[in-house]
């Protein structure tokens, strides 16, 4: 069958099988291998991507139910030439180690402040509570996406301090 | 690049634009075609091929299934309504709290937004909590096809595990839920981590007399502990006019714990899951009271 799906603003049409999965459709057929194949059971995460507004873990959809859809990855992530503070927050607090389970969680996190600007600890824990880290790293995950939501407040409150929200949560 | 993948087998897939349209369609393909809504049960059952059909019809297209409103004294959910959809409902949450409290440790968030209520529902699974909470609600079950639409009661909807009444050729298309005064209801779940199914859960709704002093009537769901149509009917002729109390809840969540037939797995042994059955029966009960009375302790938030 033919499909036709928008990939971080890019459409895409293939023919494929309609038993494809869509992870594998993201990786194989068009190459962005940023989103990570994991367990392959919807519970490890690292293959969360936005399927429209929403994030969905794609080794648990066929390709063929993204016809029509939006789909957005970890490559459609940065604005332009900059880092989504989400990103950059990773990188800051360290919220990765062997970076398995990055994307899917980065996904997550800009998904859940576009909805909570300002999410308490506990509800980020929850937002993230399907995605599994095997380094561990849930502490600086969580302190990550502190710094992102904090690092926006910042900005939508113009503030000029450009490294605003960064000093309760150095290292 | 020669990896070990788990896909399903081959499939035709067919995009339903309507629900007529998936009606014929259901029709046209018969016993082998399944209804893909969510998908986060089938595709799973598909990739371990224990289930293998030969059409998907994709519904998910279909936005007059994704409804969740109060019509006629009923509440009213669409059979394609999502999990997140029904936790965010203010609707469902005032009328029937046991459904905020079912939803609310259903797998993760994340999946949350793409199963479906009736995916659920037809998945069928022993262990789905929203099966008992049905069944505590003693809600009805809409089913359509071409032939016409049809109505079954919650609790005579499943025929087995992973088996429902819902033949070749019909979608469930709602649930439908009677609104009365002087209800309440809760739902109380046992499970070994976050997001897993349950070792066991319970959910219950009472409607009460006199009051508030007496029990008018009562609903009795059981998760994964081998109850007959995910209720308790004993506990529920016990507590039917009996006094709103302590002594009523605790006793009926004995009565519960003596007639399900919980087997022992990986999740915990038979006789601590009948436990469970008795203590969590005994807990929504004093939970579903509170709320009944208007304010009190919410579910889940004792130990």
């Amino acid at each position: 069958m033919q499909i036709a799906v928008n990939v971080n603003g890019t459409e895409y049409s293939r023919v494929i099988e309609p038993r494809l999965l869509l992870i594998h459709f993201i990786r194989d057929d068009l190459g962005l291998t940023g989103s990570h194949w994991g367990c392959d059971t919807s519970n490890c995460g690292a293959c969360v991507v936005w399927l429209d507004a929403q994030p969905v873990k794609s080794c648990t959809v066929l390709a063929a139910m993204a016809d029509g859809r939006r789909v957005r990855t970890v490559e459609g992530l940065a604005r332009g030439d900059g880092l989504d503070p989400v990103q950059q927050g990773f990188a800051r607090c360290h919220g990765l180690q062997c970076g398995f389970c990055t994307p899917g969680m980065m996904l997550t996190a800009r998904w859940l402040l576009d909805r909570n600007p300002d999410p308490t600890d506990a509800e980020i824990r929850e937002a993230i509570s399907g995605q599994t880290c095997r380094c561990t790293g849930y502490e600086n995950i969580v302190r990550s996406v502190r710094w992102a939501a904090r690092r926006e407040a910042a900005a939508a409150g113009g503030a000029d301090r450009a490294e605003a929200g960064t000093g309760g949560d150095a290292v | 690049m020669f990896r070990q993948v788990q896909v399903p087998a081959y499939v035709e897939y067919e995009k339903a634009t309507s629900v007529d349209h998936a009606l014929a369609l259901l029709a046209r393909f018969g016993p082998e075609a399944r209804v893909l809504a969510g998908g986060h049960s089938l595709i799973p059952m598909m990739k371990l091929r224990l289930a293998q059909p030969e059409t998907l019809i994709d519904i998910n297209g279909l936005a007059d299934l994704a409804h969740i409103e109060v019509a006629d004294g009923e509440l009213r959910i669409g059979a394609l309504t999502r999990h997140a959809q029904l936790l965010d409902s203010a609707a469902a949450g005032q009328h029937f709290a046991i459904l905020h409290d079912a939803e609310r440790v259903i797998a993760d968030p994340i999946v949350r937004l793409w199963g479906t209520v009736g995916g659920s529902l037809c998945q069928a699974d022993p262990s789905e909590d929203l099966s008992a909470a049905f069944a505590a609600l003693k809600a009805t079950m809409v089913i359509q096809s071409l032939a016409g639409t049809r109505t079954v009661g919650a609790r005579d909807f499943h025929t087995g595990p992973y088996e429902t009444v819902v033949a070749p050729g019909e979608l469930l298309t709602e649930i439908r839920i009677a609104i009365t005064p002087g209800a309440g209801s809760a739902y109380e779940k046992v499970g070994r981590r976050v997001g897993d199914w349950p070792v066991g859960a319970a959910g219950a709704a009472i409607w009460l007399e006199d009051g508030g002093a007496r029990i008018a009537d009562a609903g009795i769901g059981l998760t994964a502990v081998g109850a007959e149509h995910f209720s308790a009917a004993q506990a529920e002729d016990f507590l039917r006019g009996a006094p709103a109390t302590e002594r009523s809840f605790t006793r009926a969540g004995q009565i519960a714990a003596e007639h399900c037939r919980p087997a022992s797995d990986q999740r915990g042994p038979a006789d601590y899951k009948r436990h469970l059955a008795g203590e969590l029966t005994t807990r929504a009960l004093r939970a579903a009271l509170a709320r009944a009375a208007g304010g009190g302790p919410a579910a889940g938030q004792e130990a």
